[in-house]
């Protein structure tokens, strides 16, 4: 009982701890709490987890009541079921490995104690995100973790560049956090709880499908996904993000957070199943996403980059299937894309280690003998990322894109863009293989990444390897997605096209058969080649948009234009202040003679109005 | 009498503290520590814990926590009359919780004649703690004033550079707006003499009366007027950003936390019980004043290169969602004004209490002159950084519960105006998080050397950090402690949002 509440409250404790010291900390006692109160944690998932197999059914364990305003009383309250169960081990579980790792990578860090403080206050705010059995208290673990993100984000604040990026992360989500807090407001206001499994029971029992209300209410809250999982049109914010240290995006910008959107949609399923419409829109979204972001990774050089495109590529699968009303798909996808991803970034995170902070893929080459470890690394999180058979993300993407096939109308399109997204994923991924491990080197390392970066490097190895064999325990939770009767030939097709882009990316960037300077060095090639570089020009728009109007009236406004009525009535008391004291000006003449005036004036009005 | 002592103890303090400058120059800053203290203790054991809980009826001065009551004028029926209940009670609280921090942001700022500074200190005090208890229209009136000039003159004397022209500002804009609701007290109390024979100042009195329309209106806009230039909202509120910005610390922790407080008070307290028709059709305007104060304040204090300006319009915006809550005529959103005044006191007289500690360090409130301040002060950088995530409305503190509650209120009756003040949210966020950029994050100087937050500085912001956790994840207490009164209020108004639960 008292033991769940410990889940998210070791982290949080342990970040308390490490703020109140003030760096003052020893850095092996502040890796202890860091590492050790997340390794807890998860060690108490486990037990959970274990708990849960043996008598699988939901638990709740209720705190304190957070506020009581008539009908509305939102409790502290944990609700564990399937999903969380799944959402809590990838946290503690990953979120363990990547502390472990962090205590290395960051070591010579000055501000050790702070990271360590923030991740763990990250790590604690997205258990309450998954584990909170209401709305606001959820919406407390949203923007809990959204605030880590920023200030992980700008966590070398000496260069202002990394505030920006900060300051954009939390901003942009924030819009997103705006309109779910007003389906919030919504959901309260006609169904009177925001307790999830009321409000979700609620909502079946008084709204029908396709209405205009659950429509309404899901499409806010999809704002928030939206923002949070940086998808189209709220995923600017995401490539910025990588300005924080390696181990942070690979938590927090890969693994957990900007996976948050998914979680929200498929808690949430009974709402969005009102809401056909939404749900179309999600795929959509989520074909438009990840399309896109294929693209512009094919094109970046910034080693993080390219994974962060990757990431909003990969999100972009996991509302696909939440659009299709795939589910557990999605939910599968969101645990496979946490260990390679993470992988992914670990490993990136050590080339950069090794190599001085090079970011660029063109100035390394040739690292597969001198960093073999960080090379299976990477080989085996590329594989998992281009889905090639027999890895995890071979089986949560296959599943997707079956799904995908399998809705009526709009799948066979879904399926083709979701394939082609494929392709373009296993050509950028094996890019970024061939050219930072095969050719010849560019940068020597200065050093071997040290075990407490290899043992995380290796067991998320593993992780991606077999991570598709784990049975997630969402029977219960998630609708079942039941098994499409699909012709083999698609089946097929499905399994190839990875395998094909594996080959196209050897043949240009190893191999050398096709040569694509003809294409990339054309006035057209260079054109598109800028576009998908800049990332579809999205941050220019917004600039246009939102960003120049809102710094331009703010610079009209600086002065207070209201002003300028109170001071048009002190000038104008000014004005009759200089011409009474002008009348005034001690001349006997001049008073005898307004006398007369006055006086004439008055008789001759007191006359006129005489009868 | 025992409320009568509550008035006085601040008032004979603030005498003593002004005589005892000639004895000795730190005398009067332990006086005034002393009177603080004091006044706070009594406050806290004012009332046992039991009876907070008891119902509280509006118009049935007996049915308050206390109540006193002796003849001032008897021919126009003024009397001395004060009465507290859970609002009053939380309110004064809260006054001399701050109080405490504004003795102590000023412990080593003044040097320029510390006894008269501490007497007007404590003088404001006293006159903003009998504005939270008269109940009588015109000793609310004399209270009104008696906080203005007190720190009329913290602002005129101690203030920055263009203090004088903020202090006229101040005064006439308080002065305006007051004298609309003297005629509109004046004017309420011959209603009375031709409604019950008998001329009457008491709110108690005034409770029973009726209104056609016509006059509720204009009556109603007289105390409007003067409460909101006091709360303040756009587009009366051009003269809290200068008033600010030259007041010395404490007379900016004063002002941002209990004064601003007194304008809110007064809507609740007379502006919707005396007039809630006038009030209920009055309140879309009202609500669309209240939305534009918030984003505009938002978008200016975006706009500000002064550390203090900026905090100042953040107040502006912050007090459009007290307006908000209010005008939404229901018990989630009253609530919600309740919370957020007394959220909106803490945080924002933290930010003011900040914005003094880096002006004494680095002699400038210009954030162009400041940058990097984290690298030289760290535990000054955590500490901006917690009350600038209050103040953007982070949930898990107290300024979330408040603004919550007061758009969840607010959505019920006027779902469009939620949807642009949910916009403030956004701005919030973009410029309190401007503020850390500018300030504290960026690259430092190399040539400065600035000293970090003491142990003084480190226990006050401490005290505060942790009130505004406990606001954030179990306000209960302040809501329990208001809800009798509300209860008590929204009866005699039945409005239809209103409805009391049986």
């Amino acid at each position: 009982m008292s033991l769940t509440a410990l889940i998210p409250g070791l982290p949080l404790l342990s970040a308390a701890v490490l703020l109140l010291s003030t760096g003052r900390m020893p850095r092996s006692v502040a890796a202890i709490f860091g590492a050790g109160s997340v390794g807890l944690a998860a060690a108490l998932v486990a037990s959970l987890v274990a708990d849960f197999l043996a008598r699988p059914e939901a638990r709740e364990v209720v705190l304190w009541t957070w506020m009581s305003v008539g009908d509305f009383a939102p409790r502290i309250a944990l609700h564990i079921d399937g999903l969380t169960i799944v959402m809590m081990s990838v946290i503690t579980g990953v979120g363990f490995l990547i502390h472990l790792y962090s205590v290395e990578f960051m070591w010579d860090d000055e501000s050790f104690c702070r990271y360590f403080a923030y991740m763990n206050l990250f790590v604690g705010s997205m258990l309450l995100l998954v584990m909170a059995d209401n709305l606001l208290l959820l919406y407390l673990g949203w923007e809990g973790v959204g605030m880590c993100s920023y200030l992980l984000v700008g966590f070398w604040y000496r260069d202002p560049a990394n505030g920006a990026a900060a300051r954009k992360a939390f901003v942009v989500t924030r819009v997103g956090d705006a309109l779910m807090a007003l389906g919030m407001l919504l959901l309260f206001t006609e169904l009177g709880t925001l307790h999830i499994g009321t409000l979700m029971s609620a909502a079946q029992e008084n709204w029908s499908v396709g209405g205009n209300l659950p429509t309404l209410a899901a499409a806010l809250l999809l704002g928030g996904a939206l923002g949070k999982s940086a998808q189209l049109p709220l995923h600017v914010w995401l490539p910025g993000a990588m300005a924080g240290p390696t181990p942070v995006s690979a938590l927090i910008h890969a693994a957990t957070m900007v996976t948050a959107g998914v979680y929200l949609v498929a808690r949430c399923f009974d709402l969005y199943l009102l809401a056909p419409a939404v749900l179309e829109a999600i795929a959509w979204i989520g074909l438009g996403t990840l399309l896109l972001a294929a693209f512009t990774a094919l094109v970046q050089h910034d080693i993080k980059r390219i994974l962060a495109y990757s990431t909003i590529s990969q999100i972009g699968y996991m509302f696909l299937a939440l659009g299709v009303g795939a589910f557990s798909a999605g939910v599968f996808h969101l645990m496979t894309h946490a260990f390679f991803k993470a992988l992914l970034f670990l490993a990136a995170g050590a080339v950069i280690h090794c190599l001085h902070h090079e970011h660029n893929i063109f100035r390394m080459g040739g690292l597969r003998n001198r960093l073999p470890v960080v090379f299976w690394s990477f080989l085996i999180g590329c594989a998992a990322l281009a889905a090639l058979p027999m890895t995890s993300g071979f089986f949560s993407k296959d599943a997707i894109l079956l799904l995908a096939y399998d809705k009526p109308d709009i799948g066979p399109l879904l399926w083709l863009g979701g394939l082609l997204g494929a392709l373009l994923t296993s050509i950028y991924s094996f890019r970024l293989v061939f050219v930072v491990f095969f050719g010849e080197a560019h940068t020597e390392p200065d050093r071997q990444p040290g075990w407490r970066m290899a043992v995380p490097l290796a067991l998320l190895c593993v992780l991606s390897l077999v991570g598709g064999w784990i049975a997630m325990p969402l029977s219960g939770a998630l609708p079942e997605a039941g098994h499409p009767e699909i012709s083999h030939t698609v089946e097929y097709i499905s399994i190839a096209v990875p395998i094909i882009g594996v080959i196209i990316a050897y043949l240009i960037f190893l191999g050398g058969q096709i040569s694509i300077a003809g294409v990339r060095d054309s006035s057209m090639g260079q054109a598109l080649q800028g576009f998908w570089f800049s990332g579809w020009r999205m941050d220019d728009l917004y600039r246009v948009l939102l960003v120049t109007p809102f710094t331009t009236l703010a610079r009209w406004w600086r002065n207070e234009p209201v002003d300028l009525l109170y001071n048009a009535v002190v000038a104008i008391s000014r004005f009759g202040h200089r011409v009474f004291i002008a009348l005034q000006n001690g001349e006997l003449r001049w008073y005898a003679t307004t006398l007369a005036v006055g006086l004439i004036f008055v008789l001759s009005l007191a006359l006129g109005v005489a009868p | 009498m025992s409320l009568v002592l509550l008035i006085l103890l601040p008032l004979v303090g603030g005498l003593i503290a002004w005589l005892g400058e000639r004895i000795n120059r730190d005398l009067p800053r332990w006086i005034a520590l002393a009177t603080v203290a004091v006044t706070l203790l009594y406050v806290i054991t004012l009332v046992p814990a039991g009876q907070l809980a008891r119902a509280t009826i509006a118009a049935d001065p007996e049915s308050w926590l206390l109540y006193s009551r002796t003849d001032w004028i008897p021919r126009f029926g003024i009397s001395f009359e004060l009465a507290l209940d859970g609002l009053s009670l939380l309110l004064l609280v809260l006054t001399w919780l701050l109080g405490l921090i504004a003795v102590a942001a000023s412990w080593s700022e003044i040097d320029e004649r510390p006894g008269f500074f501490q007497a007007n200190l404590l003088w404001t005090l006293a006159g903003v703690t009998g504005v939270f208890l008269a109940l009588d229209l015109l000793l609310f009136f004399l209270f009104w004033e008696v906080m203005l000039i007190p720190m009329y003159l913290l602002i005129a004397i101690w203030g920055h550079e263009n203090r004088a022209y903020a202090a006229m500002k101040f005064f006439i804009f308080t002065q305006v707006s007051g004298l609309l609701m003297l005629l509109s007290m004046v004017a309420l109390a011959f209603s009375a003499a031709s409604q019950t024979g008998q001329m009457s100042f008491s709110y108690f009195d005034l409770l029973q009366l009726e209104f056609d329309p016509r006059t509720g209106f204009w009556l109603m806009l007289g105390f409007f007027i003067a409460f909101t230039v006091k709360l303040p909202i756009f587009p009366f509120h051009t003269w809290l950003p200068d008033a600010h910005t030259q007041a010395p610390t404490a007379g900016s922790v004063l002002l941002a936390g209990i004064l601003l407080k007194t304008g809110a008070y007064g809507l609740l307290r007379f502006c919707l019980p005396l007039f809630p028709e006038a009030s209920q059709s009055f309140a879309p305007i009202a609500v669309a004043l209240g939305v534009a104060g918030v984003i505009y304040g938002a978008v200016l204090a975006f706009a500000q290169v002064d550390f203090k300006r900026l905090v100042a319009y953040s107040s502006v915006s912050h007090m459009g969602f007290v307006m908000l809550g209010l005008y939404a005529l229901n018990d989630l959103g009253i609530k919600g004004a309740v919370m957020q005044m007394v959220t909106h006191g803490v945080s924002t007289a933290a930010l003011f209490m900040m914005a003094g500690a880096l002006q004494h360090r680095l002699h400038t409130r210009d954030m162009s002159n400041m940058g990097g301040l984290w690298h030289d002060a760290p535990r000054m950088g955590a500490c901006a950084l917690f009350f600038a995530l209050a103040s953007l409305g982070l949930p898990g503190l107290g300024n979330f519960v408040a603004e919550f509650l007061v758009l969840l209120g607010l959505f019920a009756v006027y779902p469009w105006m939620t949807a642009l003040a949910a916009l403030g949210m956004v701005t919030a966020a973009v410029y309190s998080l401007w503020m850390m950029q500018q300030a504290f994050f960026g690259k430092p100087k190399e040539s400065r050397a600035m000293d970090d937050f003491g142990a003084r500085e480190m226990l006050t912001m401490g005290g505060m950090m942790l009130a505004l956790l406990w606001l954030g994840l179990y306000p209960q207490p302040v809501l329990d402690m208001v809800h009798p009164v509300l209860e008590g209020m929204y009866a005699g108004m039945s409005l239809p949002g209103l409805a009391v639960a049986p």
